[in-house]
């Protein structure tokens, strides 16, 4: 991966003169090699990381779903998987290796509505054969982002 | 009790540490943002903490031999042979001590007789005028110049040399300056050493740490092997300050007196620490590599940053220091550090103490993250902006 882009992973808010300074770039080459990996659709978005327990009311659960499917004959996971994909509950799908084959996080307004989503959207879906659902309690770490407990600078200044 | 009258009269007299007093300050505030700090903000890479672990699991933690254990020796040439192009015999060239610090007050010991003159480059990390100072030798400061970079020339060694000069102590990569000294600069040195009973005192603790070229050791540079005692170390390399270990190697009749000193003082270095300085050396090439790339993102936008809001700087190509000049403030060095704690909360280093010729400079360190680094700016500019500085 390139240094633009493991900057942009660790903080895409970076400006384009900030990336320049730290890339030993113009200002102009950075913006112009972000609009190629955009346009090539190397970037694809761009996003914010929310500490969603400091915010009251957002109500919100996420879970892990580990589906098993019956591969099609000619598209595999596919179908499956693009079908998953467009429903709005659904933040992320992806083909694994090992005992399952799609791996979901979904989100909605309370365990019974992600529940409810995947007993009656995804265990009727064609092909699919098992779900496993784990809701998340808390999380630590995303993204390489530290949410909870920034770490303490315990250098004292000697020298 | 009159302690006065009583406690060594040369410890008295050497100067307590310039910035103490600042740094204190810093401690007692809240929401201070400190760029002062001299030591790399990463973890030591996680393979040689295992291997401390290991070792802790499962060996007797004792002493070694004075020198260091054979292995550890044995990686070190091996790593000097590659990095700086030079053999150093395990046997008989090297001692093992604790941390750069150590290496540098024995060998200066080992040296200098009472009257001694000993040249220090300036400005320059606090340590060495002070020892020499108790080796009952007179430190020589030899001030280096902004528009050279900070670099030594041929020319201010020089002037400085007198029949009293026993060593030169030479501090690159540079803490604070961040200069470094290429092979060209230092041919013009060995020139003017060539043929002088000088010895040189090479401190290359930062030499990992350079951008863009690789560090030069006048050891490298003809003749000079045999008047040069080099001084390395883990800590900054290896982010390893805490397991205090490093190291000096020089020919063998010089490391027999220095291996003296050390042995009454310290017994031997660390057992664990150089366990693990074994595996640093043998295993974390690519843990270097990864961390000298991230500190040349921010070396980059600092400097840039600085020569943006009017505090001009040189491009510093090695150590984690840039060494802004703050002229246009019209302030001194400390004036400036200290508004600048009290009114943005921003913990700088004034030049001066590290020599007179730091004055008109504030050290910035970049073992900070990026984030940290951009806030510290944010304010800076602030400051500057009230101060009515234009870029």
């Amino acid at each position: 991966m390139t240094d633009l882009l493991n900057l942009l992973k660790q903080n895409a808010r970076l400006s384009n003169e900030q990336l320049a300074d730290m890339l030993g770039m113009t200002t102009e080459a950075v913006s112009a090699e972000i609009a190629d990996l955009e346009k090539k659709g190397i970037i694809c978005g761009y996003t914010t990381i929310i500490n969603e327990e400091l915010i009251e009311d957002t109500g919100e659960v996420e879970a892990l779903i580990e589906l098993r499917v019956t591969p099609k004959h000619d598209t595999g996971f596919d179908d499956v998987a693009k079908t998953i994909m467009l429903y709005d509950e659904v933040e992320s799908v992806s083909l694994m290796s090992g005992k399952y084959d799609l791996a979901l996080t979904v989100k909605g307004k309370s365990l019974k509505e992600v529940a409810m989503f995947v007993s009656q959207r995804l265990s009727a879906m064609d092909g699919v054969l098992a779900t496993a659902t784990s809701f998340v309690l808390k999380r630590y770490k995303d993204k390489n982002i530290l949410i909870e407990g920034e770490e303490k600078d315990e250098r004292s200044m000697v020298w | 009790m009159n302690y006065e009258s009583i406690l060594s009269q040369r410890v008295q007299n050497l100067k307590p540490s310039g910035i103490r007093r600042f740094f204190d300050l810093a401690a007692t505030m809240e929401g201070v943002i400190s760029l002062g700090v001299g030591e790399p903000d990463f973890s030591t890479p996680w393979s040689i903490r295992k291997e401390a672990i290991n070792v802790l699991e499962r060996k007797k933690i004792v002493y070694t031999a004075n020198s260091g254990m054979m292995q550890l020796r044995e990686s070190i040439c091996k790593y000097l042979e590659k990095t700086v192009h030079t053999r150093y015999d395990p046997e008989h060239e090297i001692v093992v001590t604790v941390g750069g610090s150590e290496a540098i007050d024995i060998a200066i010991r080992a040296v200098v007789n009472p009257q001694d003159e000993v040249l220090v480059v300036e400005p320059a990390f606090v340590c060495y005028s002070p020892i020499v100072e108790m080796a009952s030798g007179v430190a020589v400061p030899i001030p280096t110049k902004a528009e050279n970079h900070f670099k030594l020339t041929a020319q201010e060694l020089r002037e400085k040399i007198t029949d009293k000069t026993k060593m030169l102590v030479l501090p690159y990569p540079n803490n604070p300056t961040g200069a470094i000294m290429t092979r060209e600069d230092l041919e013009e040195i060995a020139e003017v050493l060539r043929g002088t009973d000088i010895m040189v005192l090479s401190d290359e603790i930062y030499s990992e740490m350079t951008y863009g070229k690789k560090h030069c050791s006048i050891v490298e540079i003809d003749g000079m092997r045999e008047r040069t005692i080099l001084v390395n170390g883990f800590s900054k390399a290896f982010a390893m300050t805490g397991w205090r270990l490093g190291y000096v190697c020089a020919p063998a009749p010089v490391i027999q007196q220095i291996v003296k000193i050390h042995q009454y003082i310290i017994m031997s270095s660390p057992t664990v620490s150089q366990y693990a300085a074994i595996e640093a050396l043998e295993n974390c090439e690519e843990d270097v590599k990864r961390m000298i790339k991230e500190y040349n993102l921010r070396r980059r936008y600092l400097v840039e940053a600085f020569n943006r809001i009017g505090m001009t700087c040189f491009n510093p190509e090695g150590a984690f220091y840039v060494f802004p000049s703050i002229q246009k403030t019209g302030m001194t060095s400390e004036e400036f550090c200290e508004k600048l704690l009290e009114e943005e909360k921003v913990a700088v280093v004034p030049g001066d103490a590290f020599g007179a010729s730091g004055e008109g400079f504030v050290r910035v360190s970049y073992a900070y993250s990026l984030k940290h680094l951009m806030t510290a700016i944010e304010r800076i500019t602030h400051f500057l902006e009230n101060h009515g500085v234009k870029p």
